[in-house]
């Protein structure tokens, strides 16, 4: 028997999940030089994970990344089996017995906790739930938002706090020829929110946001965006942190926060107020959201390496609604190692390791769900390479034995009644909803249930 | 939209930028990268990664470095792809130093 990699015996790969590091992982392995064939698992029957359900609307052009994913799709070799949850309508033992290998890429699907008292009152969410409901995941479909409130407050200074602010800030004809669902922008367009209370663990030196998203923040047409020049006095080592040259982006931000701190207010509808230094200790209300406790914090550590410590002092915020932005964690599936502390698979060099740090043969992983949540959809391509790389080095040790991936899947998943999603059927439901979108001037207008796109592919 | 890789990067090929890269659309000579602006998404990921800021982008791009629009626009179309992390050039740490970063 040949070794997988070889004509006579194909190697065939099951990489889980259609998301940037999954579709970054089929083509390091479809130009690998190896004899391969790669099966995409995703459980929706839209691929592109994040970059459908995360990336804001309003930013198109960062959604193009879609059109490098449609021309792997397009590879030969490759094949998609979409509408197949792992672990729900098939087993990880079932793929290691089809496929030589797999690889989860199956990203970050839930948030991490804040763990301080109200958090679960009503009007208290996670930027997850909010974001994957303003862009139509069927998951948050039947969710509802409150949006009569006057007052927001959106815990987190990174980019996914920027969309969300956004989101919030911009009227809805700023928004209505996005891809934004339907279903949001009918309830943004009641939203009485008028003010936005951005808030940071840290100083404006350390915030996370990019450059260019805190800019686009400062620059809405019908929002201020508002810092008390206050906090624009730094401590001696945020000062110094300034002056390290690699420091450029922390540099520019800053800059950027003095200039909306020299420049007010200007009358605009609605206002963003970023506040620094404080971090959210409770939340209070009977039946809803009240108020934010928030927790003062000085600086301490070196420079570079400052962490947040409270004070002991409070302030209080009046607010009824608020969105957590602190971070997402990774989703279990039976049958693989988990981290539960960091919120991952386990793993070496991509190799899924288990609790004693032994290699689990023939499991790999790739994306949020090996490095946790950071980075963009960019930073997944090297991780995704990195991981093709190992599992090709492990080639001669995988299962000798011919498989057949989704020659044998297919027919197992039909037999479960599950109605697999193929390349030729996604391009079918993209169609549509281009097309439902060109009426109302929208790239798209998305199906946001998944019986929806099922039933656009008709009977068959 | 533009994003733009200026002078600061001739002699480096530490290529971070290249590694964060989602589409793949920095191109190379022997000297130092480009960026395909049709093909680019703006999503700015590569300027903080690049050790020596020679990524700009839009308004950010200062003055007497414009030139280098056309040049990026030029360059790119004639000269292949790279997409993958390569070895820095000799001598790129020491122009690192000498940049003062
Ligand atoms: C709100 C938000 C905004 C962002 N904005 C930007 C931005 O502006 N620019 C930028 O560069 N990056 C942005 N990012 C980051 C970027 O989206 C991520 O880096 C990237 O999507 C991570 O890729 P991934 O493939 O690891 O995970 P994902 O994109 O999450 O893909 C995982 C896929 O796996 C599927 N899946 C999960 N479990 C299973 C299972 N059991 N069986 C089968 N399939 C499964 C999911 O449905 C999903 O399609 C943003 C992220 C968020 C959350
Ligand atoms: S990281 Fe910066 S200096 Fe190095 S190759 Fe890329 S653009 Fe040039
Ligand atoms: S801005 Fe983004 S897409 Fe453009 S060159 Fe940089 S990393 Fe690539």
């Amino acid at each position: 028997m040949d070794a997988p990699g070889t004509v006579s015996n194909p190697l065939r790969v099951a990489v889980v999940g259609a998301g940037p590091s999954g579709f970054y992982a089929a083509e390091a392995l479809l130009k690998s030089g190896q004899t391969v064939r790669v099966d995409m698992i995703e459980r929706l029957p839209a691929p592109y994970g994040l970059v459908r359900y995360g990336v804001a609307p309003d930013h198109p052009k960062l959604k193009e990344a879609i059109l490098v994913y449609a021309v792997i799709a397009r590879l030969p070799h490759f094949s998609l089996l979409g509408n197949v949850a792992v672990g729900r309508d098939v087993s990880v033992e079932e793929l290691r017995a089809h496929y030589h290998g797999v690889i989860f890429a199956c990203g970050a699907e839930t948030d991490r906790r804040l763990g301080i008292p109200g958090e679960d009152l009503p009007g208290s969410h996670t930027a997850t739930e909010f974001v994957a409901w303003y862009n139509g995941h069927p998951d948050y479909r039947e969710r509802s938002f409150d949006l009569s409130a006057e007052v927001a407050a959106i815990v987190g200074q990174g980019n996914v706090a920027a969309d969300v602010c956004r989101i919030l800030a911009k009227s809805v004809d700023e928004l209505k020829a996005t891809d934004i669902a339907e279903h949001a922008l009918d309830a943004l367009a009641e939203s009485r929110v008028r003010e936005i209370h951005v808030i940071g663990r840290r100083g404006a030196a350390q915030a996370k946001f990019t450059n260019k998203e805190l800019k686009e923040l400062g620059e809405l047409p019908s929002c201020d965006a508002i810092v008390d020049p206050q906090d624009m006095e730094l401590n001696a080592e945020s000062i110094a942190e300034l002056e390290v040259k690699s420091n450029f982006v922390s540099v520019k931000n800053v800059e950027i926060f003095r200039a909306l701190a020299a420049r007010g207010p200007t009358g605009k509808p609605r206002r963003i107020i970023f506040h620094f230094l404080q971090s959210p200790v409770k939340i209070t209300g009977t039946a809803r959201m009240e108020q934010l406790v928030l927790a003062r914090n000085r600086l301490e550590g070196a420079p570079l390496q400052q962490v947040a410590r409270e004070t002991g002092e409070t302030d209080l915020l009046r607010c009824g609604l608020l969105f957590r932005s602190i971070g997402y964690s990774g989703v279990p599936i039976p049958g693989v190692p988990f981290d539960v502390r960091r919120g991952v698979f386990p793993t070496q060099e991509g190799r899924i390791v288990d609790g004693g740090g032994a290699v689990v043969p023939g499991l790999y992983a790739a994306g949020w769900i090996k490095r946790g949540p950071t980075g963009i959809i960019g930073t997944n391509r090297a991780d995704s390479i990195a991981t093709v790389k190992s599992l090709l080095a492990d080639l001669p040790h995988l299962a000798p034995e011919t498989k057949a991936g989704a020659e044998v899947l297919g027919p197992l998943l039909a037999a479960r009644g599950v109605r697999v999603i193929s390349v030729d059927d996604w391009l079918k439901i993209d169609t549509a909803e281009v097309a439902r979108g060109q009426p109302r001037g929208k790239p798209r207008e998305k199906f946001t249930r998944v019986a929806e796109m099922l039933q656009c592919l008709g009977a068959s | 939209m533009t994003t733009i890789v200026t002078d600061n990067c001739k002699g480096c090929r530490f290529t971070d930028c290249v590694t964060v890269c989602p589409v793949a659309c920095f191109h190379a000579d022997d000297n130092m990268l480009y960026i395909d602006n049709l093909v680019c998404i703006q999503c700015s990921a590569c300027i903080p990664v690049c050790p020596v800021h020679a990524i700009y982008a839009d308004d950010d791009i200062p003055e007497d470095k414009r030139n280098w629009i056309d040049i990026n626009a030029e360059r790119s179309q004639a000269l292949p792809t790279i997409s993958d992390k390569q070895d820095p050039l000799p001598g790129a740490e020491e122009r690192k130093t000498a940049l003062g970063f």
